[in-house]
């Protein structure tokens, strides 16, 4: 008998999450270490699958569970990863306990029930909509995850959370219903095809999609993944979003959730609709690249610090994106290990905000800093190393992402390769100032006194750093799980690879 | 001119879960009439209860029967099985939510006496006397009878008459409020005079369709658009103002004006019954008048309900944004509702068809729920249905507002919930009738609609109690009872819709 892995990672989190509903309202530590348990168990149950997992395998899912869920539409329970959604799954459950750690004490003691809940609750919804192989139930996933997160925002943010909340929802559901458009859309089409219609994403991959339908319903789920995700011009949410939610809530909504808009692009638009993903490539990296570089200047010029990194993760999915519609192999491996280092490296800066934020009366606005290394020279340094790590320095994880998108694309489009330099070039700029402002120079009089950060705040940061390095000198593996099933997604395109020699990069393997 | 009528051949089984609707609600008047005051609430209680579920047990015992009835004047077939059935499921709710005494200090929702005039010494004395009526009853189960036999009707005469049947009590159950008299008097004035027009509007197209086509049965109808193709004056007459009727019962633009008016005066019960189960009858009987008599001309009357039903999602959702009393948002949001079913009616296929019956029952229960969740909130006044008094329900209750807040996602279309499937069902059916503006139509109604259920969620969840909000007042088992099955028929047809989906699949067609 084989084990249901990603039933049960789904499972855990969530039947913990119902077991946080029971505890005592009064004994908030209970509630906390009951959720790290469980978080910690889901990660163990992870790295237990991902030890199972053949990356040269031959069939395009591992793990794979298919259940009729409802027959009359053609809808089943299907589960699977290939090696993009098991990174992905891997990225989420490592950062839910951390984020638990790192949040520990974010809400009030009366609010712990429900904060912690419905975290647990999300765990279980990011794994789903990263495992799904049935459309539908990608799409289940993708829209109930708002649920948790409306409630994490409107519930347990700053001041101006309840309109957040509402933005990113309403902003969210227009996605979400283009892409139910799409998808019903996309439905009566494979019934149209194949006489029967269908949801089963392998059944609909090659699918013989008429190229100007294949233009329609593209657009309807690019939407929702360009919102998702989210591109320029469809970000405005995400800067109030950031900036309202808790340090844990926009981690794992700007270094997972969105993650869920690029990985749709490369999981579902490229496979389905090679046509239109062809067609409207220009287009998709015209918008990559202004918002690789609109993302940066406007991250140039926040005064408030978690605003910034909203700006700075927008122009880091400018990169994602770009790598993504170039369709070469550097370019798609490139922002698949590139999503998973901005996850790490979203998590270094926020979790580091957080605490500055904690020791400063929750003010997040740069000016009010100054002279952090001065009263609190670790967190001080933990604050350097997710600027470099924001900026891509060489040696972290997103130094590997970067380089082999910009490497990806310059192959196919040297230009536009020129073009999105520029934004690293601004990227440092405004981390290193950031840094500068914060942490040098006179101590502000609010942080005077101020002690550094405990041994339960570094143990979070402290995992975060280890991994982003080590992928960073070692992408090796990451690369040998992504590589086959980026191969996958573009054999389905079809676009040829440039004809310029290529070669292996930082131990990945050469195509 | 002299043939003899002939005596009608009558299957009572079929008919039976009818016949015992309507002689529980002819016992209702007599004991009324004649049973001491005291022994009323009891019997009444048990003659609803009993012959509803009664005719419910009947209904199911039934369900394989396929006939038409009574010379052709009623069809039972499988879709009218399952509107009876979601009208009998319905109305036992409504039922329980009607018997409710502990929520009002005073009693129940109802005038101790209806026809006193609002503020009157008459009305000061039965309410001092603490007089609680029971007349509800009988009202209430006739227009359950008006409500089976709407969507069975099977000629034009059945159908005006089952129309009147279900609507007369209602008229008089909207103005029969406990508080707010004046608003309640009101709405059922507002919806009496309007209703007649309605009705005048159905009675005149029948004339007209019979001029055409010489009968008023639907099959007869429906063989003289074949026998005579082309668009006459008669026809066309007809089918408008028979539409205008029946759309008016539905609550669809531009005939929606009464909705919030009357939704917001009624005694909040019967607002719930109202909402959910005459809609159900009433779709009913519209598709099988559109898909029976006049399928012939689907191409002609199509598009003219894709004009209605876009235009349908499209004001309530606008215009439930900036309501401010929660009784006028869910009415406008009950009108955005009735659009997506009419999405689902004009497809003018079997997809449509299962769908608009799948969105009901889902639209039904998840209705009911709702107005169970409002008659709870209440002040010193009655219910608080500002819904500025609802800030902070959250934190209070957070049991009843999560209930609410399910409602208000099912509504509101999100995954897992019954609305959902709902709409799903009906986009898929317009998209594979090639209606894409009127899904694209329906999804922008959806976002508008999100606003506003999602602002309720904000009021609820995310803002703090005001110092003299309402109280919720802990319901009896009844209204609990009604309240669980609400939530448990939202969310268990939103994650396992398929044995409905099976049932609504072997129905099958409208007998023709």
């Amino acid at each position: 008998m084989t084990i249901p892995w990603l039933t049960a990672l789904m499972v855990l989190p969530l039947v913990g999450s119902l077991v946080t509903l029971v505890l005592p309202r009064s004994r908030p530590t209970v509630i906390k270490s009951w959720a790290l348990i469980v978080a910690l168990a889901t990660l163990g149950l992870t790295i237990a699958m991902a030890l199972q997992f053949q990356a040269d395998a031959a069939a395009p899912f591992q793990f794979t569970e298919s259940y009729p869920w409802i027959p009359a539409l053609g809808i089943s329970y299907s589960v699977g990863v290939d090696g993009i959604g098991l990174v992905l799954v891997a990225l989420a459950t490592v950062l839910v306990p951390v984020v638990i750690v790192s949040g520990w004490n974010d809400v009030d003691d009366s609010a712990t029930k429900g904060y912690f809940g419905l975290l647990l609750v999300l765990e279980a919804l990011m794994v789903g909509v990263f495992s799904a192989t049935d459309v539908f139930l990608f799409y289940v996933f993708f829209e109930v995850m708002l649920i948790p997160v409306y409630f994490l925002i409107g519930r347990f943010g700053g001041p101006g959370r309840a309109r957040a909340a509402v933005k990113f929802l309403l902003y969210s559901l227009v996605g979400g219903l283009l892409m139910l458009a799409a998808l019903i859309g996309l439905y009566v089409v494979s019934a149209q095809v194949l006489g029967q219609g269908t949801f089963d994403f392998l059944s609909l991959v090659g699918l013989d999609i008429d190229p100007n339908m294949q233009k329609v319903l593209f657009l309807g789920f690019f939407i929702a993944f360009a919102i998702k995700a989210p591109l320029w011009p469809f970000h405005t949410w995400l800067p109030d979003a950031a900036k309202e939610a808790t340090p844990a809530t926009a981690i794992l909504l700007i270094g997972v959730l969105d993650k869920v808009g690029t990985f749709g692009m490369i999981r579902y638009l490229l496979p389905i609709f090679p046509a239109a993903s062809e067609f409207y490539a220009p287009l998709v990296i015209a918008l990559a690249v202004i918002g690789i570089l609109y993302g940066a200047l406007v991250a140039l010029g926040q005064t408030d610090m978690k605003r910034l990194f909203a700006y700075s993760s927008m122009s880091h999915f400018g990169f994602i994106v770009l790598g993504i519609f170039v369709f070469t192999l550097q370019g798609g491996s490139g922002s698949t290990v590139y999503m998973l280092a901005h996850g790490l490296s979203t998590a270094a800066v926020f979790i580091t905000a957080g605490y500055l934020m904690q020791r400063n009366g929750g003010s997040s606005l740069i000016s009010s800093y100054g002279g952090v290394n001065k009263v609190a020279p670790v967190l001080a340094g933990f604050f350097l190393f997710a600027a470099m790590s924001s900026l891509a320095l060489p040696g972290l994880a997103s130094f590997v992402g970067e380089f082999l998108v910009l490497i990806g694309t310059f192959i196919r489009y040297w230009w536009v390769a020129a073009i999105a330099t520029i934004g690293i070039v601004i990227t440092a700029a405004y981390a290193l100032r950031l840094y500068q402002k914060v942490a040098t120079g006179p101590t502000a009089p609010s942080l005077e006194g101020t002690r550094d950060i405990g041994a339960r705040e570094i143990v979070p940061l402290a995992v975060v750093a280890v991994l982003t390095v080590a992928i960073g000198l070692f992408p090796g593996p990451v690369l040998e799980v992504v590589n086959p099933a980026v191969e996958r997604t573009l054999e389905v395109v079809g676009v040829p690879a440039p004809d310029i020699p290529q070669a292996g990069v930082n131990g990945g393997e050469a195509p | 001119m002299n043939e003899v009528m002939p005596t009608p051949q009558i299957d009572y089984l079929p008919l039976l879960p009818m016949i015992i609707v309507a002689a529980a609600a002819v016992i209702g008047v007599i004991v009324e009439a004649f049973a001491p005051r005291r022994a009323r609430r009891p019997i009444q209680l048990v003659l609803a209860f009993g012959s509803l579920i009664a005719a419910f047990a009947t209904l199911v015992w039934q369900s394989g029967v396929r006939s038409t009835e009574v010379e052709g004047a009623v069809v039972i077939d499988g879709p009218a099985v399952i509107l009876q059935g979601i009208v009998l499921l319905i109305a036992i709710v409504a039922a329980l939510l009607i018997s409710e005494r502990t929520l009002d200090p005073a009693g129940d929702s109802f005038a101790p006496r209806a026809s006193a005039l609002p503020g009157s010494e008459d009305e000061r004395q039965f309410t001092a006397r603490g007089y609680l009526q029971t007349e509800v009853w009988p009202l209430f189960l006739f227009s359950v009878l008006g409500m089976l036999l709407f969507p069975a009707a099977n000629n034009l005469l059945v159908m005006f008459v089952a129309l009147e049947v279900m609507s007369l009590p209602l008229y008089l159950l909207a103005g029969m409020a406990r508080r707010r008299r004046l608003l309640s008097q009101e709405a059922a004035l507002k919806y009496f005079i309007l209703g007649a027009f309605s009705s005048a509007f159905f009675l005149f197209g029948a004339a007209l369709t019979y001029g055409f086509a010489g009968t008023i049965e639907f099959p007869g109808i429906a063989a003289a658009l074949t026998a005579q193709p082309g668009l006459s004056a008669l026809l066309v007459g007809g089918l408008a103002l028979i539409g205008v009727g029946m759309l008016f019962k539905i609550g669809a633009v531009p005939f929606h004006q009464w909705v919030p008016d009357v939704y917001q005066g009624s005694p909040t019960p019967i607002t719930a019954f109202m909402a959910a189960a005459v809609k159900v009858a009433a779709i009913g009987a519209l598709m099988r008048v559109l898909y029976v008599a006049f399928g012939g001309i689907r191409w002609d009357w199509q598009f003219m309900l894709w004009v209605i039903a876009a235009l349908t999602m499209l004001v309530g959702s606008i215009v439930a944004i900036s309501q401010s009393d929660i009784k006028r948002m869910l009415a406008y949001s009950s009108i955005a509702q009735a659009g997506f079913i009419l999405v689902g009616v004009s497809a003018a296929s079997q997809a449509g068809l299962d769908a608009a019956l799948f969105y009901l029952i889902a639209y039904g229960f998840t209705t009911m729920g709702t107005f169970a969740v409002v008659s709870l909130v209440r002040d010193s006044t009655g219910e608080a249905t500002k819904i500025s008094q609802w800030a902070g329900l959250g934190r209070k209750s957070p049991i009843l507002a999560t209930c609410f807040a399910i409602f208000m996602l099912a509504l509101a279309g999100i995954p897992l919930t019954s609305g959902f499937v709902g709409k799903f069902l009906v986009f898929e059916a317009a998209l594979a009738a090639d209606a894409v503006v009127v899904v694209l139509l329906g999804v922008l109604a959806s976002i508008i609609a999100a606003f506003f259920y999602a602002r309720i969620i904000v009021v609820m969840f995310f803002s703090d109690p005001p110092e003299d909000g309402p109280s919720v007042v802990i319901p009896s088992a009844a209204t609990t009872l009604a309240l669980a099955i609400s939530v448990a028929v939202t969310v268990i047809l939103g994650i396992l819709p398929q044995p409905v989906l099976d049932l609504i699949e072997q129905a099958g067609v409208f007998l023709g």
